[in-house]
């Protein structure tokens, strides 16, 4: 009887004091926030272009981590996607079209004589690429514009282009190598003979 | 001699490096165009200094160094700068690059030169900057800018310098000859790297291949004061890359990631050490080097001095090229090089070598077949990487785990590729996958600055919204300690009227309740006399009393009355008519009561004719206020008949905005109710007065805005430029967009596409007389 007593009151105090760690544990390490969602965040791309029907990219990283899909985003594109998929654990699908589609990268151009100095389009910019005074020309800061075309709609005289960023001597890289047709070593008289009878 | 170490790998190609060598350097005559590239280095492009039609000396700087790693460009020989345009090239993607064209005047007349013949009178970042101006950059291979590695010493402790004259790929001789020919040269030029670099101890590393070259270096050594040491090393490809050099002949390796610098070891390229000798010694700066044109497709081949900017044809021609042999031009060696697709390209800083190759000694690469994971590749990887799992990541674009596997170790060397079995161009798939890694970086870091950026605009909208609702919050708090301070001092002003009110109300009543009473008394009194009753005198006494009590009231009644101030010093208008219209009323009564009670002949018929003609002359006082208060006021602003001029063009935009609109529903409405067969006669009705109304609003607005456009130039001083401007792109948006919809609409048949013509029209006219305007303020401006 004296045992179990004593195995009782020891098993007390034993849940007592890792109870006690637990409780302290849960108080000083908590997580602020749902750390999937910098993740997420983070393999976006950041243009804040909103095509995913929502105000930026964090909150669409939100929207995933709370279910949404994850083929919502045509500037990321099929890579972004496949990130996505990788992270999440997911099945990487093809990019929902009624988002938009994956188009090459551009930058915003403002054809500066013909700008009034209205300044909606630097209302617009969600990320500030745009530098203008109102009654003054304006221009955009290539080097941080991401391309969303956010501006291009409230320019009231239609002066903003979306150019392709050109290709200069330093952006470019090689291309992936065309590998010609697979064949086996036996195959490449045949090949051959047939080239020459063409 | 000291050890000499193992690198992994490498592999032994055949060398054919002694068709080259036949002959001494020659030096190329003058060609008739130079085109030399703002960009022949790693880093910035150079900043062009010159313009088209300048005239340039020899040896003139002609684009300046922007940023911390670039070099400077200068004229490679005198004449004039007759275009700055993009030119092809040498370089991978075949792109054109930016290009000074100097067509030469045949008189190589020098710039003024500031030779420094004792390099150690000089401080050392004096030196650096003068090699730094001197377009002095590695003349190897990678063009990295030289006077960097030099003043790398400042951070970093670097105890050896090796000089690289390995030159371990086939075919490229120009080190060689230049070691052979110029050995003084090169050791002046490393007696001010060492002076530079402050190392303990300085090794030239020389493949066994080159014999003659090493016995030249020992002897211009051992004439100099410096305590160099030549090192043999074993014929093997690719010894002379950087990383392997310094594992070859001090055992250290240079860990991922990490300059060679971090392990205490600087690397130059002989080439470059007669740059830095030039640049110092004599003052002369980057304008040419050794180039080694070979191949056997030409027929006179050999190590050339070269003017950089000289299209690579002329050195072809000068070698007696055979085009029916060429079947692929290489620039730098087979190994390494790059593909030249157009012989116009010039020579630049780093074109160490130019192989005219026939199609024997380059055959078309075989089929590219699978990998049968002989691991010969993996045998001769110099930089003891895994080439075949890289081969897989890259084929499969799993560049996360490329990188994991360090291809960015890569150096590109191209051994694994020349030993495949199954020719498979392991190399390309490399360079595509690390583009790729590169890009996949580049666009991360643009990913996170854009995250931050918008970070910032939306904390700073917050912020701004938050600034907005505090001032709102407190002007609203303001506002309302201000009404309750007014509705106090307005409570207490009725207060008081109420007060006074409250008192003449009662005195009021108790009169009229006094008056009654007589009344009563006065009639119970008569009635009593008819009947002839007793207690006459007793109800007469009542009377009396009732009359005294009637009096009394009336004066205290009068007395409250006059006590009260006179209501409104300035009564308004409405008050007073107000007044009068009671005035009258009370007449119009009086005067009925008085006509029916003289019709009864009662007696009360005096009184009443007494009040009435009191009355009246009330009403008449009344009357006459009103009058003068109405002539007195200010006369209302009657509305202005006058149009056009006083008419806000504005409004009236507005109206016809808002009549289009209107049209245009209208319209809709009618295309509905056709479209569901309806009834739609009272619609279309509609429609057309709808229209017409519109056109009458457009007109109105138009009218205005030729007015208000022609007073404009009347102001001519004074005319705002930006906005005519801005109307005008307005007016020529319109158009656009007018014309867009009339596109649209005659492509879908509408109805509406001949309004929209006309429209059209309109707009067209508007925007050129927009636009005359415009040119008009600006000519006028001009003058």
């Amino acid at each position: 009887m004296e045992f179990v007593l004593i195995a009782v009151v020891v098993l007390f105090l034993l849940a007592l004091v890792f109870g006690g760690l637990l409780g302290f544990a849960s108080i000083r390490f908590k997580v602020e926030g749902n750390p999937i969602v910098d993740q997420i965040d983070a393999l976006l791309p950041q243009t804040q272009c909103g095509q995913c029907g929502h105000p930026g990219c964090r909150p669409y990283a939100e929207a995933i981590a709370n279910g949404e899909a994850i083929n919502h985003c045509p500037p990321g594109g099929e890579s972004t996607i496949a990130a996505l998929a990788d992270l999440l654990d997911v099945e990487a699908i093809p990019l929902d079209a009624e988002h938009g589609e994956e188009q090459a990268k551009t930058v915003a151009f403002i054809r500066e004589d013909e700008c009034i100095g209205c300044t909606k389009c630097i209302q617009a910019c969600p990320v500030d690429a745009i530098v203008g005074a109102a009654k003054l020309m304006h221009t955009v800061v290539t080097a941080e514009c991401t391309g969303c075309d956010l501006c291009v709609e409230p320019c009231p005289v239609d002066c903003i282009d979306m150019l392709p960023i050109p290709t200069t001597l330093t952006t470019w890289s090689w291309p992936a190598p065309t590998p010609e047709l697979q064949l086996i070593a036996t195959d490449r008289p045949r090949q051959l003979a047939q080239e020459g009878q063409v | 001699m000291s050890k000499i170490w193992q690198f992994h790998g490498g592999i032994h190609p055949p060398e054919n490096k002694q068709q080259s060598l036949q002959q001494a350097i020659r030096k190329l005559p003058l060609p008739a165009r130079l085109m030399v590239p703002l960009q022949q280095h790693i880093g910035a492009p150079a900043d062009s200094l010159v313009k088209v039609g300048d005239k340039v000396l020899k040896g003139q700087l002609i684009a300046q160094p922007i940023g911390h790693i670039s070099v400077g460009v200068h004229a490679p020989s005198s004449g004039t700068v007759v275009d700055i345009t993009p030119h092809p090239v040498p370089h991978a993607s075949g792109m054109p690059g930016n290009c000074i064209i100097i067509a030469t005047d045949g008189e190589e007349r020098w710039t003024e030169l500031h030779p420094h013949p004792d390099h150690r009178s000089l401080d050392r970042t004096k030196l650096t900057t003068l090699i730094r101006r001197a377009g002095v950059s590695g003349m190897g291979g990678a063009g990295f800018p030289s006077d960097i590695k030099l003043h790398l010493g400042d951070d970093h402790i670097v105890n050896t310098l090796i000089i690289n004259a390995v030159e371990c790929e086939p075919y490229i001789t120009a080190d060689d000859i230049l070691m052979r020919e110029r050995a003084e040269q090169i050791v002046a030029g490393l007696e001010i790297s060492a002076h530079l670099i402050n190392p303990t101890h300085c090794i030239i590393g020389i493949e066994d291949n080159k014999p003659e070259a090493a016995r030249a270096m020992l002897a211009a050594i051992r004439a100099s004061e410096l305590d160099a040491e030549v090192v043999v090393l074993p014929t093997k490809y690719p010894s002379g890359g950087e990383r392997q050099l310094i594992k070859l002949v001090t055992g250290v390796e240079v860990a991922s990631g990490k300059l060679p610098a971090d392990v205490g070891i600087v690397v130059q390229n002989v080439s470059t050490l007669v740059a830095i000798h030039q640049a110092v010694h004599h003052g002369r700066p980057l304008i040419s080097r050794i180039t080694t044109v070979t191949g056997a497709a030409v027929r006179d081949p050999g190590n050339l001095e070269v003017l950089i900017g000289t299209p690579v044809q002329t050195l072809l021609d000068f070698c007696a090229l055979d085009p029916t042999q060429l079947s692929r031009l290489v620039m730098g060696g087979p190994m390494m090089g790059l593909t030249l697709l157009d012989p116009s390209v010039p020579v630049i800083k780093t074109s160490n070598c130019l192989i005219a190759g026939t199609a024997q000694e380059f055959p078309a690469s075989a089929p590219e077949m699978n990998c049968i994971r002989c691991g010969n590749c993996e045998q001769v990887c110099p930089a003891e990487l895994l080439p075949q799992q890289l081969l897989w990541f890259a084929k499969g674009r799993e560049l996360d785990k490329a990188k994991r596997y360090n291809l960015l170790d890569c150096i590109e060397c191209g051994a694994c590729a020349y030993v495949c079995p199954s020719n498979i161009p392991l190399v390309q798939y490399y360079r595509f996958a690390k583009g790729e890694i590169r890009r996949e970086q580049q666009e991360q870091r643009q990913a996170e600055q854009a995250r931050i950026r918008f970070e910032a605009r939306q904390a700073r909208l917050e912020q701004e919204k938050q600034e907005k609702e505090e001032k709102r919050k407190s002007r609203a708090k303001a506002a309302a300690a201000n009404q309750a301070q007014r509705k106090d001092v307005a409570e207490q002003q009725t207060l008081d009227k109420d007060d006074t009110e409250t008192r003449l109300k009662s005195l009021k009543t108790q009169a009229a309740v006094a008056r009654t009473k007589l009344k009563k008394a006065e009639k119970t009194l008569a009635q009593a006399e008819e009947t002839g009753a007793s207690e006459l005198d007793a109800l007469r006494s009542a009377v009396a009393e009732n009359q005294a009590n009637s009096d009394k009231a009336q004066a205290a009644l009068d007395e409250a009355q006059r006590s009260v101030p006179a209501k409104t010093i300035s009564p308004t208008l409405k008050e007073l008519k107000v007044a009068a219209a009671i005035a009258r009323t009370k007449v119009t009564k009086t005067a009925k009561a008085l006509a029916d009670a003289q019709s009864k002949q009662l007696p009360s018929a005096e009184p009443l004719a007494k009040a009435l003609i009191d009355l009246t002359a009330k009403a008449e006082a009344a009357e006459l206020a009103v009058q003068q208060l109405s002539i007195s006021a200010p006369p209302v602003p009657a509305p202005s008949t006058q149009p056009a001029a006083p008419l806000d063009p504005k409004q009236l935009k507005t109206a016809a905005a808002v009549a289009r609109t209107k049209l245009k529903k209208a319209h809709k409405a009618l295309l509905q109710a056709q479209e569901e067969g309806n009834d739609c006669t009272e619609l279309s009705a509609q429609v057309a007065t709808l229209e017409t109304q519109a056109a009458q609003a457009q007109a109105d607005w138009d009218q205005a805005e030729n007015g208000a456009d022609s007073r404009q130039p009347e102001s001519a001083g004074s005319v705002d430029l930006s906005a005519l401007k801005s109307a005008a792109a307005i007016a020529r948006t319109k158009v656009k967009k007018t014309q867009q919809a009339l596109e649209r609409a005659e492509a879908e048949g509408q109805p509406s596409a001949e309004q929209l013509r006309n429209a059209l029209q309109e707009l067209q006219r508007k925007a050129e007389r927009a636009q005359h305007a415009l040119e008009d303020a600006q000519t006028q401006q001009e003058a």
